[in-house]
């Protein structure tokens, strides 16, 4: 039997870490996310995965009870008390997301599953409509599976093409060529705002003047870049921006679409049903307006008011000093790992957020994965639904630490500790 | 060595750790008949096992392929045991090794997995199970490959 060195995680000689310069009380709010009490393997839980989801605060699980416990009827039908507060409620939602997005109007916030669904809705009513036979799509090297496979599906359909803009070693749009694949037949581009895997920030600014000028429109994946910074969908001037709520410490199951009301008013509907009309014989159907025609059927309207709850809450605690303190952890974490020999940083954009990945010499992810995970670290391991992102690497799979709000330095510190042993065990 | 480390060690066992750095058969051998190619989507792993067929016997058997060290180990001490086994033999033993590694009692007539029983670690850690029946996935279709006749059914 093997001898494993035992990392000595907890020891409060490895909390010395450098004082964060933080404004937030990250003991205050680690004590609002019940979650990080937990034990794993008997040892307290380090989260480190939440690119991949994030944990929830007391205030969303309450407003989860609360909707269940004193509001809960169906929206825009009763005339009853609680459907009138049910109704209520969910408005109040769409109008913390059109806040926290700056967007110009209530009705251009469309409430959906996730980015995945928002991005998808994108393809089949806009991209159905304006793609054909011919016409060009265009993404990036770095987009989530999420944002390929709906294009694909959408150029197959129409005969279309999908265009891929590429990226550098360090895991960069290179504008240029980006700015030489947009031509006369493309439609539309679809690109991240963040990369799942790299945590490269897209210049979008850039992106979106580019594809503005030959008037193309722009959609941005915007999952992995709403927990970490402020966004501003009229300052960035895209066209339509999606994000996923358990992605920013709202409930799994609810996710927001905006779309530019000129926009979204010229689509056609993405599902029928109830909600989406305003009347209906059999002869014909007449929809209803923005945002109500793309929401067919009960929404999640318990997730609504949660990510409403999410979303009020880190704003409460300012969007400037989480991407202060998040920016400050993800350099040290990207120095401390960096410095540990045979390790390979995946992804050394200029300007990354919320992500640190990297592959280490003789020790696959997943293996590193499953001994971090004894000493209750959870990072996450394997493509990261990014599989030609891994191909332009020339590697399988990475490790992936990916930070929130709660996360520390002594954590980052408890990582670099499990690192170092996992490199013992296969040394 | 607490409990929960004694089960680390339990998977990551010298053994295991030894056929990871130096798989055995780890070649494509020229003479194979037959061969898959077996991927475990969640994780990226690749496996390509290529067997040489004398009748119902496996004359020869080999791998190539990335992976990580269970899903090499196993794939390395798969190609072992099974040289000069036949078809038959080599079903019974992967559902025997499936057992070990997802914790099922043995039944009392098995034939002995011998070496591979230090894979029994790995029924601890239910999320790792794959990688270490990934390279006997791809055998078995590797000797489908021959078996299953070209139909139009």
């Amino acid at each position: 039997m093997t001898t494993i060195v035992q990392p000595v995680l907890h020891d409060p000689r490895l909390g010395a870490a450098p004082q964060s310069t933080s404004d937030l009380d990250l003991v205050r709010i680690r004590a609002d996310f019940p979650i990080l009490a937990e034990h794993i393997n008997g040892k307290p839980l380090i989260y480190l995965d939440n690119g991949a989801t994030s944990q929830k605060p007391q205030v969303v699980l309450d407003a989860i009870a609360n909707y269940y416990n004193h509001m809960n009827a169906n929206i825009h039908r009763g005339v009853h008390t609680l459907s009138v507060r049910a109704t209520e409620g969910h408005d109040a939602a769409r109008q913390t997301v059109r806040k926290f997005l700056n967007a110009a109007d209530t009705r251009e916030i469309i409430f959906v599953r996730g980015a995945t669904e928002a991005i998808n809705l994108v393809a089949q009513t806009y991209g159905r409509v304006h793609v054909g036979a011919g016409d060009e799509v265009l993404i990036t090297a770095m987009e989530h599976h999420s944002n390929i496979v709906p294009w694909q599906i959408l150029c197959e359909e129409k005969g279309a093409h999908l265009k891929v803009a590429p990226i550098n070693d360090r895991g960069e749009l290179m504008l240029d060529e980006f700015a030489k694949l947009i031509g006369p037949r493309t439609k539309i581009v679809a690109v991240t705002h963040v990369s799942n895997a790299l945590g490269t920030v897209v210049p979008l600014r850039q992106v979106i003047d580019i594809a503005h000028r030959s008037g193309v429109p722009v959609l941005v994946d915007g999952a992995q870049a709403v927990p970490h910074f402020a966004v501003d969908v009229q300052a960035l001037d895209c066209d339509f921006y999606a994000f996923s709520g358990h992605k920013v410490y709202g409930p799994t199951g609810i996710g927001v679409l905006y779309g530019k009301r000129a926009l979204l008013d010229e689509m056609p509907p993405y599902q029928g049903g109830g909600d989406m009309i305003s009347s209906v014989t059999f002869a014909k159907t007449t929809y209803n307006d923005l945002p109500f025609k793309f929401e067919a059927g009960t929404p999640d309207i318990a997730g609504a008011i949660a990510l409403g709850a999410a979303l009020e809450y880190i704003t409460g605690l300012g969007m400037d000093k989480i991407a202060a303190h998040e920016s400050e952890l993800l350099a040290y974490a990207t120095e401390a790992v960096g410095a540990i020999p045979g390790i390979r940083l995946i992804g050394t954009a200029h300007d990354r957020a919320g992500v640190l990945s990297f592959v280490l010499d003789h020790v696959h992810p997943h293996d590193l994965g499953t001994i971090l995970d004894r000493e209750g670290i959870a990072i996450r391991t394997g493509h990261h639904c990014a599989q030609p992102v891994m191909e332009r690497f020339g590697i399988p799979a990475t490790a992936r630490a990916s930070f929130a709000v709660y996360n520390t330095k002594e954590e980052v510190n408890a990582l670099v500790a499990g690192i170092r042993a996992a490199r013992e065990v296969f040394a | 060595m607490s409990r929960e480390n004694g089960e680390l060690s339990d998977l990551y066992q010298e053994v295991i750790l030894e056929h990871s750095k130096a798989p055995r058969n780890f070649r494509k051998p020229a003479e194979a008949n037959q061969h898959a190619e077996g991927y475990n989507p969640l994780c990226g792993d690749r496996c390509t096992v290529y067997i040489n067929m004398d009748g119902e016997a496996i004359r020869d058997i080999a791998f190539q392929g990335s992976g990580c060290a269970i899903s090499r180990a196993s794939a390395s001490m798969m190609t072992q045991i099974l040289k000069g086994k036949t078809k038959a033999e080599a079903a019974k033993l992967f559902e025997e090794f499936h057992g070990l590694v997802t914790g099922k009692e043995a039944a009392p007539e098995t034939p002995d997995l011998g070496k591979l029983k230090v894979f029994s670690g790995v029924s601890k850690f239910p999320a790792r199970v794959k990688c270490a029946t990934l390279a006997w996935h791809t055998l078995q279709s590797a000797l489908e490959n021959k078996d299953t006749p070209t139909s139009t059914e």
